[in-house]
């Protein structure tokens, strides 16, 4: 066995009653490498992850650390042996100070209890240095933004002197600028010996900070590449287990040059991140929105779909005016929209798919009798029609809603919005943690959506996909449009020029 | 073939524990199995059931109605107390429910519209509703002297105690509401997720405020019947009450956080519960220790079913 090897899993084989979650899959991490887990959701990551980490027990393989066989009963047995876990929810107490959650459990005290604040404040300080984060050990997480949290988190498993960590999905909150930050950190850590394992729906990050990649699939192991040998579309096929040629379908009609607006927006303004916004959708067509974190280019779709109550400004649907108050008046007047944050927004994840999906549209699901009695024969009929339209892999419509993969999760939050028969759809990062599967299915979805005269609004953080799929951008910055950008023009540069501010229109 | 076993076991738990303390019930007494303390049981599960079935529509929002026993109390004073005046049946048994009602319309009222969490408002209209009975009974009951009204909770309708119509006829309406209409699918979606019901387009502070009014208003008619059965309404009625209900509730295994539950497990709950005070009372144990014995009880429910949860979640 090499010595450079820290960790080295063989054959691990994880069984829930009736279900295969890893069957007999390998894996070896490096001494200070970044090694990359990649594997649609349902691949198995986050089991053996669980596994790694202590949370969850192996029913059959072999575990090494350092050489050493190990099977852990705890997170806590992980952790003393050197194994930390970031989470994608962080575990860290919103009213305590950085110092205190850095050393939280293991706070430095005198022989009486009493808390050692000078040591616990200068043991945190090193901490951070090592991280390379500029805060004071004081400040409480709660005044933290996101990604300084996240490298609090970071040096919190530094604290326990972990020798390899494990980031799931550490991005997916960032900005762009904390990213870069954080791929610093990683750098960092690796040159000083600590192993990572690092997990990202973002292939672009994985080609770019780590050094091998692992692919998973349906619960077993693919392959094992060198990231310097390996490319985009291999990967991508290896995971999927099919090549995926055009993620972008076509467009087969043109929109109409003389395409009536679906939805004029005239000087929509809610007087706080939002400001004098105007745009129209034509029928047929995709209009991008693109923009940073905080620009207001997911807050617009949201504030037409009644979200935030009443706005000042103006919404005519086909030419007409509508008033728009609450989520309800904006559905009514044909206005769904597919909320950026699923489980909190989008989903009742403890209700089954068929209550999600008919949510929306009950009201038309009605016998016309006494106590609006549910019409059943009807509802199941909508519901399974719309399971599969979108291909939603279900064992039946009454199965829980949060036990499904993310991408059949959005795809049941598409069936209720589309249940409501809208003339126009919002879509804030439809895509955001499903794998690339189910993206696909997605933008075929909306590419036949349009190409039925629905008009849409993409609002994405994704640059691809928006570039991809509008017909047509608008860029926003500090909540108002900058830049309109047509299919032609569309590049990356361009919109980032724009939305970072850094050309002027002319 | 183990993970169906265990599916259908968590399914029908609560079921199962009423089955276990009936046979073991029936070892223990001889007298516990004859007819006439079965009607006896059902008419004094009757009571709480009814306020739990009440009880059931609020926590499945996620809420909870503390004031549901000074609501048996108000309106039954009311209730009684317009008998007295009008010598009429029919306007004392509308007092007593519109009462109820309107205290459930006050804590659906400041719940909804001004955010004031369930627990509050209604930990303060319990006492408020204490002290008005208090106050305009001076502390002395009102007895009732229409053999009408009192039939209401002493009567029989083809042998089965009046009491026990209105519970089968409340658990009837309510099972339908919650699994065939709109506002029952509402209620539950509500429960399970507050932001994304609201954002389908779902009214729900009109939700919310509804299943407050009909918690109230069927611990008016638990107030009305209370006061029928015992011939006089007691300032002093429906003390603990909201207990018992949450805890024939719990029993039923309804999530306290809302959007899981099952109205008819509420009922047998509420059985569980009678059943066993009937037991001790037949074993001639300390009527103190009851108390002791029903703690202990909700306990183990809650703690195995517990245990089931997570048996059902790692399939």
């Amino acid at each position: 066995m090499e010595s450079n090897q820290i960790l080295r899993l063989e054959e691990i084989t994880k069984e829930f009653p009736g279900v295969k979650a890893l069957d007999q899959v390998h894996l070896d991490i490096l001494r200070g490498e970044v090694h990359a887990l990649c594997g649609e959701n349902g691949a198995g990551k986050s089991t053996l992850m669980k596994i790694i980490s202590g949370a969850q027990s192996f029913t059959s393989g072999r575990m090494f650390f350092e050489g050493e066989s190990v099977q852990f009963k705890t997170t806590r047995e992980a952790q003393d042996i050197g194994i930390s876990m970031i989470y994608q929810e962080f575990n860290l107490i919103p009213e305590l100070s950085v110092a205190e959650n850095l050393f939280i459990g293991r706070v430095p005290v005198n022989q009486y209890g009493k808390v050692n604040w000078k040591k616990l404040d200068s043991d945190a300080q090193v901490l951070l240095k090592r991280v390379g984060l500029e805060i004071s050990t004081k400040q409480l997480i709660s005044e933290l933004t996101i990604g300084e949290a996240q490298m609090v988190e970071i040096a919190k498993c530094l604290s326990s002197d972990a020798k390899l960590i494990i980031m799931d999905e550490p991005t997916a909150s960032l900005t762009d600028k904390e990213i870069e930050f954080l791929f610093q950190i990683v750098d960092n850590l690796k040159n000083q010996g600590i192993s990572i394992i690092y997990i990202s729906h973002r292939l672009d990050e994985i080609f770019e900070i780590t050094d091998r990649i692992t692919v998973f699939r349906d619960g077993k192991y693919i392959a094992t590449k060198m990231t310097s040998e390996t490319t985009h579309d291999e990967l991508v096929s290896m995971m999927v287990g099919k090549d995926i040629h055009d993620l972008y379908p076509e467009r087969k009609v043109a929109v109409e040059k003389e395409a009536t607006a679906v939805l004029r927006v005239e000087q929509a303004n809610d007087h706080q991140k939002i400001h004098d916004v105007s745009f129209e959708v034509k029928s047929g067509e995709i209009v991008g929105i693109a923009g940073l974190l905080g620009s207001g280019n997911i807050r617009i779709g949201k504030l037409i779909s009644g979200y935030y109550g009443g706005f000042d400004g103006q919404v005519e649907i086909n030419g007409k005016a509508v008033q728009i108050h609450t989520p309800s008046d904006a559905l009514e007047a044909g206005i769904s929209c597919v909320s950026d944050d699923r489980k909190i927004e989008g989903l009742v994840l403890i209700r089954s798919v068929k209550e999600n999906i008919s949510l929306a549209s009950l009201h038309r699901l009605l016998k016309k009798r006494i106590f609006s009695s549910i019409d059943k024969a009807k509802e199941n009929q909508v519901v399974d029609h719309q399971i599969e339209r979108l291909n939603i892999k279900v064992s039946s419509s009454d199965q829980i809603a949060g036990n499904l993969s993310g991408g059949n999760q959005q795809k049941v939050v598409f069936g209720k919005m589309l249940e409501t028969a809208p003339q126009l759809l919002i879509l804030n990062e439809p895509t955001r943690g499903i794998d690339i599967g189910a993206k696909a299915e997605i933008y075929q979805i909306m590419r036949e959506l349009s190409e039925q005269g629905i008009g849409i609004i993409l609002a994405s953080s994704e640059l691809p996909e928006l570039i991809g799929m509008s017909d047509r951008a608008l860029v926003m910055r500090e909540g108002k449009i900058v830049k309109e950008l047509m299919h032609e023009d569309l590049t990356q540069e361009k919109v980032l020029l724009y939305a970072a501010g850094g050309m002027k229109d002319e | 073939m183990n993970s169906k076993v265990s599916q259908l076991l968590a399914k029908y738990r609560t079921a199962l524990v009423l089955v276990m303390i009936l046979v073991i019930a029936s070892f223990l007494s001889d007298s516990f199995l004859s007819m006439g303390n079965f009607i006896n049981v059902i008419r004094q599960v009757s009571i709480n059931a009814v306020i739990a079935a009440g009880m059931t529509f609020v926590i499945l929002t996620g809420g909870i109605d503390l004031s549901v026993g000074s609501v048996v109390a108000v309106a039954g004073a009311f209730s009684a107390a317009t008998l007295t005046a009008t010598q009429s049946t029919f306007l004392a048994v509308n007092v007593g429910m519109v009462t109820g009602a309107i205290f459930g319309l006050v804590n659906g009222y400041v719940i909804v519209k001004e955010k004031v969490p369930p627990f509050i408002v209604t930990l303060a209209t319990m006492a408020l509703g204490r002290g008005i009975v208090l106050v305009y009974t001076n502390g002395s009951p009102i007895a009732v002297k229409v053999a009408a009204f009192k039939f209401i909770g002493k009567g029989y309708v083809f042998g089965i105690p009046f009491p026990v119509i209105i519970l089968l006829a409340v658990y009837l309406i309510a099972f339908y509401v919650l699994q065939n209409t709109k506002f029952g699918r509402n209620i539950y979606c509500l429960g399970g997720n507050r932001e994304a019901t609201r954002l389908s387009g779902v009214n729900v502070g009109r939700v919310e405020l509804m299943v407050y009014v009909i918690s109230g208003l069927l611990a008016g008619i638990t107030g009305v019947v209370l006061a029928a059965r015992l011939g006089s309404a007691q300032p002093t009625a429906g003390t603990g009450y909201e207990l018992d209900a949450i805890a024939a509730v719990i029993l039923g295994g309804t999530s306290m956080t809302g959007g899981q539950g099952f109205i008819f497990s509420t009922v047998i709950g509420a059985l569980i519960l009678g059943v066993l005070s009937n037991l001790l009372v037949l074993m001639d144990v300390n009527p103190f220790a009851t108390n002791i014995v029903k703690g202990i009880v909700i306990l183990l429910a809650v703690v195995v079913d517990n245990r089931f949860k997570k048996l059902s979640k790692t399939k």
